[in-house]
């Protein structure tokens, strides 16, 4: 590990004051990606800012039925917390898909959302890679890509982002509250996420000096009838190959709201926005479940060992059609 | 040597921070980039608690901090002054094996033993959690920790048994001996 400085922040302006002072300094919370990648020489920050003081854990359900988690609030927190299991399942079952019991403990939800890609190349600093030398290249492209993403890649890198919660949370439409010395700031979580472009070092919309301070979900009639699939190489603690977040409102039989957002397949929480279009006022019959996944996959472009994603973003697809439409 | 306090940054010298472990007041000094694990294993040389793949995939490292599971190998000593670090070590009581130990002797719940101390702490904390309502629950919720000989029929079957015995007294950590560890006082 390379030697690092470190300070335990008291509160949320000391925290941001160490971060502008102490320059490529990092945020510390559940440290169960970054101390991973300490470990590794992935990352070699020069200094820590550990912000497990400052009072952002708690959990609180507005009195408008909107969810406001705080950023430091425990993945298992969350999952397990009475407001979530009731009222937005498919965030807990998201987190629950999502690594093991130890990591969902000390995890926190910011860090989770601000988690690093598990592409092998990333993570190995023996080989060349944009995202952690921007320039360096990207061997993925014609390497091992079989975990890779199918939409919206770049030349310079075509990783995805690992976390299962996020997609929940894309199918929630939830907003990212932050902080910092210019103030606070609401983001959908569609505009959180940056794609890789000319730049995968940048992952987020966040400012160097922005601290993500909660999470908030709306009041939405979405919340109830709501599931996360996720398909992965064993039926536990591994990443996903494709997830699919869903949720729906139907007015009879016929889909009057809905929502469904893709993990494994891009840098970011992939909303299929094309499939909700062509299920909205139908019933779901499996002629319109058909064009639905057909929709869902246009405009893939696969590499040479990730082609199996199309397939099971279809499946996906198809199997939380028919666990809604039995719902209905 | 400087103690650690807030909002006082320390460079990459060793700090001392306060460990609370098994009970016990433990001071170490501890550069910044030490590991848990690696503060428990080399700096209090209680070798329990092993070092298995130290990317937090294995397990084998999970002790239980400030009650709640976790993997020592990928957090920091110092994320942890003052806090309660339980390791194996401390399982037992007074000479007499915790119920989850026994239960692994009589399910023969090991071949070569390394990754055992994890197993065992990830099943006080799993007890401690109450999140298990049936088998299949407590595989998944067990899913953290791997056993390379893949004695995994016999660990579940060792965890299942005192789950479903936890009502019993002694099964759970008594909730004298967690009073005491939350305190910080000594437990042995």
């Amino acid at each position: 590990m390379n030697p690092f400085g470190y300070v335990q922040a008291g509160n949320d302006v000391s925290a941001l004051s160490y971060k502008v002072q102490q320059a490529g300094s990092l945020f510390l919370a559940g440290g169960t990606c970054i101390v991973d990648l300490l470990t590794q020489g992935a990352l070699r920050p020069p200094f820590l800012i550990d912000i497990n003081a400052l009072p952002l854990r708690a959990i609180t359900l507005q009195d408008d039925n909107s969810l406001i988690i705080g950023a430091l609030a425990s993945n298992s927190a969350v999952a397990h917390h009475p407001s979530v299991l009731s009222g937005y399942p498919v965030l807990s079952e998201s987190i629950l898909a999502g690594a093991s019991a130890q990591i969902r403990n000390a995890a926190s939800i910011g860090g989770n959302l601000l988690q690093k890609t598990r592409c092998y190349y990333y993570r190995d600093p023996s080989f060349a890679c944009n995202k952690r030398t921007p320039g360096s290249g990207c061997p993925a492209i014609t390497g091992a890509n079989r975990m890779h993403a199918i939409f919206g890649t770049s030349e310079q890198c075509i990783a995805v982002h690992p976390s299962d919660m996020a997609v929940g949370l894309s199918a929630l439409d939830a907003a990212i509250h932050t902080e910092s010395s210019r103030g606070k700031r609401q983001i959908a979580i569609d505009d959180f996420f940056l794609l890789p472009g000319d730049t995968p070092d940048r992952e987020t919309i966040l400012e160097q000096d922005e601290l993500i301070t909660a999470v908030e979900i709306p009041a939405t009639p979405f919340a109830r009838k709501s599931n996360y699939l996720k398909v992965r190489d064993r039926s536990s603690y591994a990443f996903a190959l494709v997830s699919v977040a869903g949720a729906v409102v139907f007015e009879g039989n016929s889909v009057k709201e809905i929502r469904l957002s893709a993990g494994g397949v891009a840098h970011k929480p992939w909303r299929l926005q094309e499939a909700e279009q062509t299920l909205l006022g139908r019933a779901l019959e499996e002629g319109v479940i058909a064009r639905a996944m057909e929709s869902a996959v246009a405009g893939a472009k696969t590499y040479r060992q990730n082609a199996v994603k199309v397939d099971l973003l279809k499946r996906c697809v198809r199997l939380m059609l028919h666990r809604f439409r039995e719902m209905a | 040597m400087n103690k650690l306090t807030r909002d006082t940054p320390v460079g990459t010298e060793p700090v001392e921070i306060t460990l609370f472990v098994n009970g016990e007041e433990r001071r170490i000094a501890v550069e910044p980039d030490v590991t848990l694990v690696d503060a428990i294993r080399d700096r209090l040389d209680m070798l329990g608690t092993k070092v298995g793949c130290a990317h937090g995939q294995c397990g084998a490292c999970t002790v239980l901090i400030n009650g709640e599971r976790r993997y020592s190998c990928i957090t920091l000593a110092v994320m942890h002054d003052g806090h309660h670090i339980q390791t194996i070590e401390g399982v037992e009581d007074n000479g007499q094996l915790h119920p989850l130990q026994q239960a692994f002797i009589d399910h023969d719940a090991f071949q070569c033993g390394f990754c055992t101390p994890g197993q065992i702490m990830s099943g006080l904390g799993l007890l401690r959690e109450g999140h298990v309502q049936n088998e299949d629950d407590m595989r998944e919720e067990m899913s953290g920790n791997l056993c390379r000989c893949a004695a995994y029929q016999h660990i579940t079957a060792a965890i299942w048994e005192v789950h479903e015995r936890q009502d019993e007294p002694g099964v759970r950590l008594s909730e004298q001996r967690e009073e005491l560890l939350a305190a910080g006082g000594r437990v042995r």
